[in-house]
C-alpha cells in the first residue's frame, strides 16, 4: 500500500483565487491568450458535431448589459453562453432605468443583487467594467468601454489569423485607418505585440493618436505601407464619432480616395480583415470585402467559439496559477 | 481683502524649530503670543501663565495661504460651506484662503461678495479672499463692475474654470483692472485645442483612448495672456500652471521684467497622467496630469521661484458625481487637508525641495503674489504660525477629512508631515 504524505499546505483551506475579469488585453499574458486559443479551438469542433449545446456551464448565469447598439458582440455573446447551457439575461439601455437616469454604479448594485457569475459589458465610457467590477461578485468581460479595449475582438481576430495563417508570431499586420476612434485597433495593437506579430498603423494623421508607438507599433501616414503587410485590417470610419466640424478629414471623399482599401492597393495572397459593420465603398472596396483574400465573415465565426472560451475559462478558473487577469483594483475603495 | 474673526489667543510654544525663511529665522525658540500676536521670541520666556505648547521636536513656521481654493458656497453647499471648507483649511495648516467665484450664482456683483464676506465674519475657521469674476456670469462677454467689487474688497479677479477666451475683452480686462489696485489671477486654456478632452495628450491617454487634453492648449494660452499683460504692463497671476512650455514662457516673461507670478498644484507636483492608468476619477482634474517632463519643470519652476506658490485648487465634489466613469465625472480633486502632506513626502523627504523652499512656497510666496501681508514670525506681527511634525505619517482616509468632499488623490496612501496646531489671525483655529 502506498504511503500518504500529507503537506503542510493540503491541511489549510483552500485560498479563494482572485475573481477574474477580462477588461483589458493589457492584463493578459502571452500563455493566457494561447491557452484560451486552444479552447476556442476545441469548441470549434465541438460545434461540428450534431448536437451544439454542451452542458458546461449548466446552472451559471450569464447577463449581457449593452449601453450601445451591437449587432454581432451581443449575439455572439449570447450564443456563446447558450451553448454552454448557462442562463442569459439582456438588458439594453433603452427600455430599461438606464433610460431614467439610474447611475451604472445603482445599475450594478442591482445586478449583482442577482448573483450573476459573469456580467458582459459594453458602455461608451472608458472603465465602465472596472467600474461594476467594484460593486458586483461577477466576473466581468468587457465588451467594448468607449474608445479604449474590445478585448474579445481582439482575440477572435487573433484566432482568425492563427486559423488561416497557421501562425502569428512574425506576421506583419496593417491596421488601416480611423486609430483614433478605435477600441478594436487599441485590443489589437496590444494582443498582436504580445503574440510576436509587427503592427504598422496606416491613416491620415488627425487619427493617429499623438504617442501611439509607445504601445509597440509603427505609424505611417501613407496607404501604400500596406503592401508590406501580411493582413490588412481594415477599421470602420466611426462617422457616429466624428463631431460635426471637428475636422478630422476634410471629407469622405478624400479619406476613401486616400487611404481606401481598394483592389490595386492589395498584392495577391494578402488577407483582409474588417470587425464590421462595414462601410462598403468608404474605407473598403466592395470588392476587396467579397473576395477570396477576405476574412471577415470567418472572423464572425470566430466569434462564437472564441466568447465561449471566454466564458469557460473564466468560470472554470483556468488552470492553477493564471491570474494574470484579475482586476487590478482601481483607486482607493 | 480678508474676512474673518480676530483673535485674541494668549500662548506660549516652547522648544519647537522656529522657521521663516523671509525673516532668517531657523533656531529652537519659545514664541510667546499675547492676544494674538506675537509678542517675544527667545529662550526660556515667561509664560505668563499663558496656555504653554510643547513644541519639542516640531517646527513652528509662518501658517500656510492657499491662493486657489472652490468652498462651492453659494449653490453647492452639499460639497462645502465656508465653515467645512475653512476648518479643512485650518487642519491643513492655512491661516488665509482665497475662494474662487465659479459658483452659482457667480461672483459677479458686490451684493454676492458681500454676503460671502458676512458669512465668513462669523463662520470662517480662517480668514477667507474672494476673488470676483472677470466677466459676468463667467460668460466671457461683458466686464463685472470691477472698481465697486473691489471697494466690496474683492481680492482679485478671475473667470477660474473657464479662459477668457476673447483677446479683444482680455485686454479690456487688463486695462480696466489697473483702477481696481487688484490683479487678474488667469486659467489658462484655449478651448478649442483642449475640447472634449479627458487627460493629458500623450502616450498614455493614446492607449487608454481618452481624447487629449494637450499642454499645448494651456501653453498657447499662456503665452497669449503674457504678451496682452505685457502690452498694457498690467501684473498678471498664472493659475494651475501645468506644463512644462508654460513655465518656460512665465520665465521669459519675469525676464523681460514683467510682475507675473505663477502658481502650482500639489497634484501637478506628485503626479504625470500614468497615473490615470487607474482610471480612477479622483486623478482627473483640469488642468490634467502632464508627463514626467512637465512635472519635473514645475518642480525647477517652484525650486527656483519661477512659480511662487503653491496652490491646492481644492475641488470639492459629490461622492455620488465622481462614482461614475472616468470621462462622466468633473474634473477637480480637495487638497486642503493634504497639500503639506503630499509635498513633504513627495518632494521633501526624497531630497528635491527644500523644507525652507516648501514652507516659503506655501506662505509668503502666494500671499505676496496677491498683494497680502506674509504671515511671518517676528514680534508685533499677528500670530498666522503652523505647528509641524515632521516624523508623524498617517493613511489618508475619509473619515478624517473635515471637508464635506471626500474626493482625494491621495485616499489610502500612507504621508508624512502633520499638522498639529494652526493660528490664524491670532486665533488657535485647529489643534490635531
Amino acid at each position: 500500500m502506498a504511503e500518504i504524505h500529507v503537506m503542510r499546505e493540503d491541511l489549510l483551506p483552500p485560498k479563494e483565487p482572485p475573481r477574474r475579469h477580462l477588461i483589458s488585453i493589457g492584463d493578459l499574458e502571452r500563455a493566457d491568450v494561447e491557452r484560451l486559443l486552444g479552447t476556442a479551438r476545441s469548441f470549434e469542433r465541438s460545434l461540428e458535431r450534431e448536437l451544439k449545446k454542451l452542458p458546461t456551464l449548466r446552472g451559471k448565469t450569464v447577463v449581457n448589459v449593452f449601453y450601445e447598439s451591437s449587432t454581432r458582440t451581443s449575439s455572439s455573446f449570447e450564443l456563446a453562453a447558450k451553448r454552454l447551457s448557462a442562463d442569459t439575461m439582456s438588458i439594453k439601455s433603452t427600455g430599461s432605468s438606464v433610460d431614467k437616469g439610474e447611475s451604472l454604479k445603482d445599475t450594478a448594485l442591482t445586478l449583482g443583487a442577482y448573483d450573476p457569475d459573469v456580467i458582459v459589458i459594453r458602455h461608451p465610457q472608458i472603465g465602465a467594467p472596472q467600474l461594476v467590477a467594484r460593486y458586483t461578485g461577477a466576473h466581468i468581460v468587457n465588451a467594448g468601454d468607449g474608445k479604449h479595449q474590445h478585448p474579445t475582438q481582439a482575440l477572435l481576430d487573433l484566432y482568425t489569423i492563427s486559423e488561416e495563417l497557421g501562425r502569428i508570431d512574425g506576421l506583419h499586420v496593417a491596421i488601416v485607418g480611423d486609430v483614433l476612434h478605435s477600441r478594436v485597433a487599441r485590443s489589437n495593437i496590444q494582443a498582436l505585440a504580445l503574440m510576436g506579430a509587427r503592427v504598422t498603423l496606416v491613416g491620415p494623421p488627425p487619427l493617429i493618436p499623438r504617442g501611439i508607438e509607445a504601445m509597440g507599433c509603427e505609424v505611417s501616414y501613407e496607404i501604400d505601407a500596406i503592401k508590406a503587410a501580411d493582413v490588412v485590417y481594415v477599421l470602420r470610419m466611426q462617422r457616429e464619432r466624428m463631431a460635426e466640424g471637428a475636422n478630422y478629414v476634410p471629407s469622405l471623399r478624400e479619406y476613401t480616395a486616400r487611404w481606401g482599401v481598394t483592389p490595386e492597393r492589395l498584392r495577391p495572397g494578402q488577407k483582409v480583415m474588417h470587425p464590421g459593420p462595414m462601410n462598403r465603398g468608404v474605407e473598403i472596396d466592395p470588392v476587396v470585402a467579397d473576395a477570396a483574400d477576405a476574412l471577415i465573415e470567418r472572423q464572425v465565426r470566430s466569434g462564437l467559439v472564441v466568447r465561449m472560451a471566454v466564458l469557460y475559462d473564466l468560470l472554470t478558473h483556468g488552470p492553477v496559477g493564471v491570474q494574470a487577469a484579475a482586476l487590478h483594483e482601481i483607486g482607493a475603495a | 481683502m480678508l474676512f474673518g474673526r480676530q483673535g485674541n489667543d494668549d500662548l506660549v510654544v516652547r522648544g519647537a524649530r522656529v522657521i521663516d525663511p523671509a525673516e532668517g529665522v531657523d533656531a529652537v525658540l519659545d514664541v510667546r503670543v499675547d492676544g494674538g500676536a506675537i509678542a517675544q521670541l527667545g529662550t526660556n520666556l515667561e509664560t505668563n501663565a499663558h496656555r504653554v505648547v510643547d513644541g519639542e521636536g516640531l517646527v513652528l513656521t509662518p501658517a500656510f495661504v492657499d491662493p486657489h481654493v472652490h468652498l462651492r458656497t453659494p449653490g453647492r453647499e452639499d460639497e462645502e460651506t465656508i465653515a467645512t471648507g475653512t476648518a479643512a483649511a485650518a487642519a491643513g495648516g492655512y491661516c488665509a484662503i482665497l475662494a474662487m467665484p465659479n459658483t452659482e450664482p457667480v461672483v459677479d456683483s458686490a451684493a454676492v461678495l458681500g454676503s460671502l464676506a458676512e458669512t465668513a465674519q462669523a463662520e470662517a475657521e480662517v480668514p477667507v479672499g474672494f476673488l470676483a469674476a472677470i466677466t459676468r456670469n463667467q460668460d466671457g462677454a461683458e466686464l463685472t463692475e470691477m472698481a465697486e467689487l473691489a471697494d466690496a474688497g474683492a481680492a482679485g479677479f478671475t473667470d477660474d474654470g473657464r479662459p477668457v477666451v476673447a483677446p479683444g475683452l482680455m485686454r479690456r480686462a487688463l486695462q480696466y483692472s489697473a483702477v481696481t489696485g487688484r490683479r487678474l489671477a488667469l486659467h489658462c486654456e484655449e478651448p478649442t485645442l483642449s475640447k472634449s478632452g479627458q487627460m493629458h495628450e500623450g502616450a498614455v491617454s493614446a492607449e487608454l483612448g481618452f481624447a487629449g487634453y494637450p499642454s499645448v492648449a494651456e501653453s498657447l494660452m499662456v503665452e497669449r495672456d503674457l504678451a496682452l499683460a505685457a502690452y498694457e504692463r498690467q501684473p498678471v497671476h498664472l493659475m494651475h500652471l501645468s506644463a512644462r512650455e508654460s513655465v518656460e514662457a512665465l520665465s521669459r516673461a519675469q525676464v523681460a521684467g514683467m510682475a507675473a507670478t505663477g502658481e502650482v498644484t500639489p497634484h501637478h507636483l506628485c503626479l504625470t497622467d500614468e497615473a490615470v492608468r487607474s482610471l480612477d476619477s479622483n486623478v482627473k482634474m483640469n488642468p490634467p496630469l502632464r508627463a514626467e517632463g512637465d512635472r519635473q519643470a514645475l518642480v525647477a519652476g517652484l525650486r527656483d521661484g519661477t512659480i511662487a506658490a503653491v496652490a491646492t485648487d481644492h475641488a470639492p465634489h459629490a461622492r455620488h458625481e465622481k462614482e461614475v466613469p472616468f470621462e462622466a465625472a468633473p474634473f477637480g480633486v480637495t487638497g486642503l487637508e493634504t497639500a503639506f502632506s503630499a509635498l513633504y513626502t513627495h518632494l521633501v523627504e526624497p531630497g528635491l525641495l527644500k523644507l525652507e523652499t516648501l514652507l516659503e512656497r506655501m506662505s509668503a510666496g502666494p500671499a505676496r503674489a496677491y498683494g497680502l501681508d506674509p504671515p511671518r514670525i517676528a514680534v508685533g506681527a499677528p500670530a498666522n504660525l503652523v505647528l509641524l511634525d515632521l516624523q508623524a505619517s498617517r493613511r489618508v482616509s475619509e473619515s478624517d477629512f473635515r471637508s464635506r468632499s471626500a474626493n482625494s488623490w491621495l485616499l489610502g496612501e500612507t504621508v508624512k508631515g502633520q499638522v498639529r496646531l494652526t493660528i490664524a489671525a491670532g486665533r488657535v483655529a485647529f489643534e490635531g
